[in-house]
C-alpha cells in the first residue's frame, strides 16, 4: 500500500455552525420549514416552540422504501413534525433523518403542483399547466389509441414505491402486462436470486438479519450508518453495544468500518475472491458447521473440491488483503457461529456477476450454519390480510417483452433493461407507451443514452411523481402526486420477526393541486372502461373493507397505525424447523439447476479489469440524509447535504494536484463528463478508487434548488455488465479521471 | 433540583444527523440554522485510521461564560435543571455571548435574539427526552440528572471512559462523550 508522505494527521471535517450559516445566508428568506407559524411568543424562554392545538395521526413513511411507522404531528392545522411510532417494529419509535425530515418534503416549493402537458421538444422541460380532466383525458385517449393500434400490451408501467399499486392494478385490468421495477435488476435482485438458488427463498425487504443478537457481523460493502435502513442501523448500534466482532470489507473507510475490529480495504471488484478464500479456510480447517451441512447440505463434497484452490494466499494476490488477515477473520467468524452473520447486502448490483457473488455470501452463511438461528438469518414471519376482492384480470394473450426466450433464466421479476431494449427494438412487438411511477429512469437505469433512445420510440410518456426529475423533462404528461403524508395508500403487509400491517392515511392536504395516485388510477380506470376494477368510492372504504374481512378493528388501526400478526417461532432456538424449497429440498452448495443452465454450479471468481493509467474505479453509495435522486430539494435535507463530493485518496489527490474543496469534473472511459463536483481529499479511501454518493448532479431545471449541484454517478455509468443469471446491471464498472476547471 | 446533562456514546454514533433534523422540526429552528451539529474527526493515514463522530450542541456549562458576559440577563441559568437559557424578549442581540462561547453553540435568530439548544426543556417538563435524544436511531445519547447517582447518565459516567470538549476553557461542560 502506498502511504501518505504526510505525518500522522488529524483531519477535522465538520458541518460547522459557520459553514451552516453561510449556506443559510443564501437560503434564508425562502421560508422556514418549521416556522410556518410565528416563532416567538411572549414567553420567558424564547427558544421553546410555540404551544398550539396539536393533533397526531399515525401513518407509515415513504421517504425511502423501508416503510417505517410514524406519527405525524399537526399543530394548528399545519404539519409540524413526524416522529417514529413506538408500536412499529421497523422504527421502534425512531425515524431516520429522512423520515424526520418528511416535513421538508411537504413544504418543498420545487414539488410539481399542477398537471402538466408538454409543449416543447422532449427533454426541454417545456410544459403548460392543465386541469386534471385535460391531463387524464389526454393520457386515456393516447392509451386507447396505442391499444387500438398495437394492443394494450404495448403500454408498459415503470414503478417504484407503494403508490404504484393501483396504477399497476388498473393497467393490468386494461391488459398492460409489461412492467419494470428498478428495485430488482438495479438493486436487490441479484442478492435475492443468489439466496433463492441456495436456500430456495429470496430475502426481500426488510432482510431477516438478526443483527441485534449477532456476535460477529460481517459487512461486505454494506455501509450501515450511511445507508440508513432504520431498523438495521438501530440493531447495528445494538451490536456495537453488545461488543460484537465487526468485520467490514470496503475499499472506503466507511462509518461502519470505523466501528469495526477488522477493516479490510479490499481492491474493488474482488469481493468474491475473499469470500471464496474465507470458505476455503472454514473447510480446510474443519471450522464450518458440520452438523448443519450434513443435515441440510446438498453437494458439499463437490463444493469443497471446487474451492480447494481458493486459498488465502491466492486471494491475497487478488484482493490486497493479507492471507493472515483472511485466516484470522475466518476463524473469528467460526468462533461465534451460528451467531455470526454475513450481511447479504441490499443494493448489490456492482460488477455484473452479482447473483453469483451473492450466492457466495449465501454459502458462507451456510457454512456458518446461521439459517434460522439467533444472531444469524431468522425465518421471516408474515401475517395475512384479506384482499378487497376484485374481478379477475383478462388473460394475457402475448408474452412479456422484458426477458425474451428466458435470456436471463433465473430472473423472477421483470428485467428493466430488457423492457428498455424491447422498446428500442420494437421486438417481439412494439412498446409505444410508458407510464412511469416515481422512478427517475435516467438516473436508475444504466447508460442514459439508451433510455433516451427508448423514449424516442414512444407515442406516450406519462410521469407520475411528487417532484420533477430528469425523466419528467421528457414526459408528454406529468401527473403531480401527493407526498405520503397527504394521501391514503394500500396497506403495507410486512414480513419480519413477527408479521404486521401498517396503515397510510392523510395527515394534511396537499399544498397545490396534487392528487393521490389511487385517485388518478381510479379516474383512468373509468376513462379506459375498466371502472369495475376500482369499485370502491375512496380508499377509506377500500381499507375498511379489507380490515373488516380480516377481523382487524379499523377504527383502532386508524388510531394506532400498526396491527401485529401472530407470533411464530422464527429460529431453531424458538422451536422452528428448517425447510428449503430448492430442487433438492436442501441448501445447495452445488447447484444442479445452475449447472444445467450452463452456469457455474459453485461460484467462480473472475478478476476485474484494471483501470488504464490515470483512471480510477468509481464506486458509489448512499448518504444518511438523502434517498436516491428524490430528496435533494427537501427543505431540511438540502442544507445538510446540498451536493455530493468525490472522495479521492489524499496521496492520489496530492499527485493530481487536487485539494479538498476544489471543484473538478469527472470524465469516464467513454468521454462522458459530469457536472463539477467538490473534491474530498481523504485518507479514508484506497488510492485506486473514487467514491461518490449517487443521486446528485440534477440536470432538471425544474428542481431549482438542486440543479447542477454535485455530479451524477448515474451519468458516468455508460459501461455496464448485465448479470447473465438474472439481468442485474452493474454500477461499478466505470473508470474515471479528473478534468480540472479552467 | 436536578442538574441536567447529556452523555453521548461516540462508539455508537454514526453521524446520520437525525438529531439535527429532529431539533429543527421540534423547535421550529429557521431553515438554514441548527442548534446541534455533527463533527467528524479522522485520524491516521490509510489504512490505519480512526474516526470519531460527535453530535455537538450547547454544553449547558456549570460555569457558562455566555451568562456572565450577558449585559441584560437574557442569558441565564434556569432554575429547572440548572440549564443555560435565553429569554428572547430580554435579548438585545449584542452577540457578546456568541463571542464568549468557546463551542460556537449560539447564533442570532432572524428575529433578532440569540438562539441555541435548550435541552428541549419544554419536552423535559413533560417527562420526555430532548428531541435529539429521543430520535436517535443508534440510542447513542442519554439525558438525565447528573446529580442523581442512580440516573443513567451518572451510571454511564461512572462506568465508561469519557471526556468533555475544551475542558481547558474552564467552562465545566455538561455534555460528555464516551469513547
Amino acid at each position: 500500500m502506498s502511504l501518505s508522505p504526510l505525518r500522522i494527521e488529524a483531519v477535522m471535517e465538520q458541518l460547522s455552525r459557520r459553514r451552516f450559516l453561510k449556506i443559510s445566508a443564501a437560503t434564508f428568506g425562502a421560508g422556514a420549514v418549521g416556522s410556518q407559524i410565528p416563532v416567538v411568543s411572549s414567553l420567558a424562554m424564547g427558544s421553546a416552540p410555540p404551544a398550539g392545538k396539536v393533533e397526531t395521526i399515525a401513518t407509515y413513511c415513504e421517504m425511502c422504501f423501508w416503510k417505517c411507522g410514524g406519527i405525524a404531528h399537526v399543530r394548528d392545522g399545519k404539519l409540524w413534525k413526524f416522529e417514529g411510532n413506538p408500536l412499529d417494529p421497523m422504527s421502534r419509535g425512531r425515524l431516520c433523518p429522512r423520515g424526520t425530515a418528511a416535513v421538508g418534503t411537504h413544504y418543498d416549493p420545487d414539488r410539481i403542483s399542477k398537471p402538466l402537458i408538454r409543449t416543447g421538444e422532449r427533454g426541454k422541460e417545456e410544459f403548460k399547466a392543465v386541469t386534471w380532466d385535460e391531463a387524464l383525458n389526454y393520457v386515456a385517449d393516447r392509451m386507447k389509441k396505442i391499444a387500438a393500434e398495437h394492443g394494450p400490451e404495448s403500454i408498459a408501467l415503470w414503478k417504484h414505491g407503494t403508490g404504484s399499486r393501483f396504477f399497476e392494478h388498473v393497467m393490468r385490468a386494461y391488459g398492460c402486462i409489461n412492467k419494470g421495477a428498478p428495485s430488482f435488476a438495479q438493486c436487490r435482485g441479484p442478492r435475492d436470486i443468489g439466496y433463492l438458488l441456495t436456500y430456495g427463498t429470496g430475502l426481500g425487504s426488510p432482510e431477516p438479519t438478526d443483527i441485534a443478537n449477532t456476535k460477529c457481523l460481517v459487512l461486505i460493502g454494506t455501509h450501515l450508518g450511511e445507508n440508513m435502513h432504520n431498523t438495521q442501523v438501530q440493531e447495528f448500534a445494538q451490536a456495537i453495544g453488545n461488543k460484537a466482532t465487526i468485520i467490514v470489507v470496503d475499499p472506503r473507510y466507511s462509518v461502519a468500518a470505523s466501528k469495526a475490529k477488522y477493516w479490510l480495504p479490499i481492491k474493488p471488484g474482488t469481493d468474491m475472491a475473499l469470500v471464496l478464500a474465507w470458505m476455503n479456510v472454514l473447510v480446510a480447517e474443519g471450522l464450518y458447521d458440520k452438523e448443519f451441512v450434513a443435515k441440510y447440505g446438498h453437494g458439499f463434497d463437490k463444493f469443497a473440491a471446487a474451492i480447494k484452490d481458493n486459498t488465502p494466499e491466492w486471494a491475497e494476490g487478488e484482493t490486497g488483503i493479507p492471507a493472515a488477515t483472511i485466516r484470522i477473520t475466518a476463524r473469528e467468524m467460526a468462533r461465534t457461529r451460528p451467531a455470526t452473520l454475513v450481511h447479504p447486502g441490499r443494493r448489490v448490483n456492482w460488477y455484473g456477476d452479482d447473483a453469483q457473488r451473492s450466492r457466495s455470501t449465501a454459502l458462507l452463511n451456510a457454512l456458518l450454519g446461521n439459517w434460522g438461528r439467533q444472531g444469524g438469518l431468522f425465518l421471516q414471519a408474515g401475517m395475512s390480510v384479506a384482499g378487497y376482492g376484485f374481478p379477475k384480470f383478462p388473460e394475457a394473450t402475448k408474452p412479456k417483452v422484458d426477458n425474451p426466450d428466458g435470456k436471463w433464466p433465473f430472473a423472477d421479476e421483470e428485467v428493466t433493461t430488457g423492457l428498455r431494449q424491447a422498446t428500442i427494438s420494437g421486438k417481439p412487438y412494439p412498446i409505444k407507451g410508458w407510464v412511469v411511477y416515481a422512478a427517475n429512469l435516467l438516473q436508475t437505469l444504466p447508460n442514459e443514452k439508451e433510455t433516451i433512445e427508448a423514449i424516442s420510440k414512444l407515442d406516450l410518456l406519462v410521469v407520475v411523481d411528487t417532484h420533477p426529475s430528469e425523466i419528467t423533462g421528457y414526459a408528454d404528461v406529468v401527473l403531480p402526486d401527493t407526498m405520503f403524508l397527504e394521501r391514503h395508500d394500500d396497506l403495507y403487509v410486512a414480513w419480519g420477526r413477527q408479521g404486521w400491517a401498517a396503515l397510510r392515511q392523510p395527515v394534511v392536504p396537499p399544498p397545490g393541486e396534487q392528487k393521490p395516485a389511487w385517485w388518478m388510477a381510479k379516474q383512468l380506470a373509468d376513462r379506459l372502461g375498466v371502472g369495475e376494477y376500482m369499485p370502491f368510492k375512496d380508499m377509506d372504504e377500500y381499507l375498511a373493507k379489507r380490515c373488516e374481512k380480516s377481523g382487524i378493528d379499523y377504527a383502532k388501526f386508524r388510531k394506532e397505525g400498526i396491527v401485529m400478526g401472530e407470533k411464530k417461532p422464527i429460529t431453531v432456538e424458538e422451536g422452528a424447523t428448517l425447510e428449503f424449497e430448492t430442487p433438492s429440498k436442501k441448501v445447495e452448495f452445488w447447484s444442479d439447476q445452475l449447472a444445467k443452465a450452463g452456469f457455474d454450479p459453485v461460484p467462480k471468481y473472475t478478476a476485474p479489469e484494471t483501470p488504464p493509467a490515470g483512471y480510477f474505479r468509481l464506486v458509489t453509495g448512499r448518504a444518511p440524509v438523502h434517498t436516491f435522486s428524490r430528496t435533494q430539494t427537501n427543505l431540511l435535507l438540502k442544507d445538510l447535504m446540498p451536493e455530493n463530493e468525490v472522495w479521492v485518496n489524499a496521496v492520489t489527490a496530492a499527485k493530481a494536484g487536487l485539494k479538498s474543496g476544489q471543484y473538478v469534473k469527472l470524465r469516464n472511459q467513454d468521454g462522458v463528463v459530469t457536472n463539477r463536483v467538490k473534491v474530498k481529499a481523504t485518507q479514508r479511501i484506497r488510492p485506486d478508487t473514487l467514491y461518490m454518493v449517487y443521486g446528485f448532479g440534477h440536470t432538471s431545471k425544474m428542481l431549482k434548488s438542486a440543479y447542477l449541484k454535485g455530479a451524477s454517478a448515474a451519468q458516468l455509468n455508460t459501461r455496464y455488465k448485465v448479470d447473465p443469471l438474472m439481468g442485474g446491471t452493474s454500477i461499478h464498472q466505470n473508470f474515471v479521471t479528473f478534468e480540472k476547471e479552467a | 433540583m436536578p442538574r441536567f446533562g447529556m452523555v453521548i456514546d461516540t462508539l455508537k454514533c454514526v453521524g446520520c444527523m437525525d438529531c439535527v433534523v429532529a431539533c429543527q422540526t421540534e423547535n421550529d429552528v429557521p431553515q438554514g440554522f441548527c442548534r446541534d451539529w455533527i463533527v467528524t474527526e479522522t485520524r491516521g493515514e490509510f489504512p490505519t485510521l480512526s474516526l470519531e463522530i460527535r453530535s455537538e450542541r450547547c454544553n449547558h456549562c456549570d460555569n457558562p461564560p455566555c451568562v456572565t458576559c450577558c449585559p441584560t440577563g437574557a442569558s441565564h441559568v434556569e432554575d429547572f435543571g440548572k440549564t443555560v437559557q435565553v429569554t428572547a424578549n430580554a435579548c438585545i442581540g449584542c452577540k457578546a455571548c456568541i463571542s464568549a462561547c468557546p463551542y460556537g453553540a449560539r447564533f442570532v435568530h432572524p428575529k433578532g435574539y440569540t438562539d441555541k439548544c435548550t435541552f428541549c426543556l419544554h419536552r423535559v417538563k413533560e417527562g420526555k427526552d430532548p428531541a435529539c435524544v429521543s430520535v436517535c436511531p443508534t440510542h447513542c445519547m442519554v439525558f438525565g440528572d447528573l446529580d442523581d447517582p442512580k440516573s443513567a447518565v451518572s451510571q454511564l459516567l461512572n462506568s465508561r471512559k469519557h471526556r468533555t470538549l475544551l475542558p481547558e476553557a474552564g467552562t465545566k461542560p455538561r455534555v460528555f462523550y464516551l469513547s
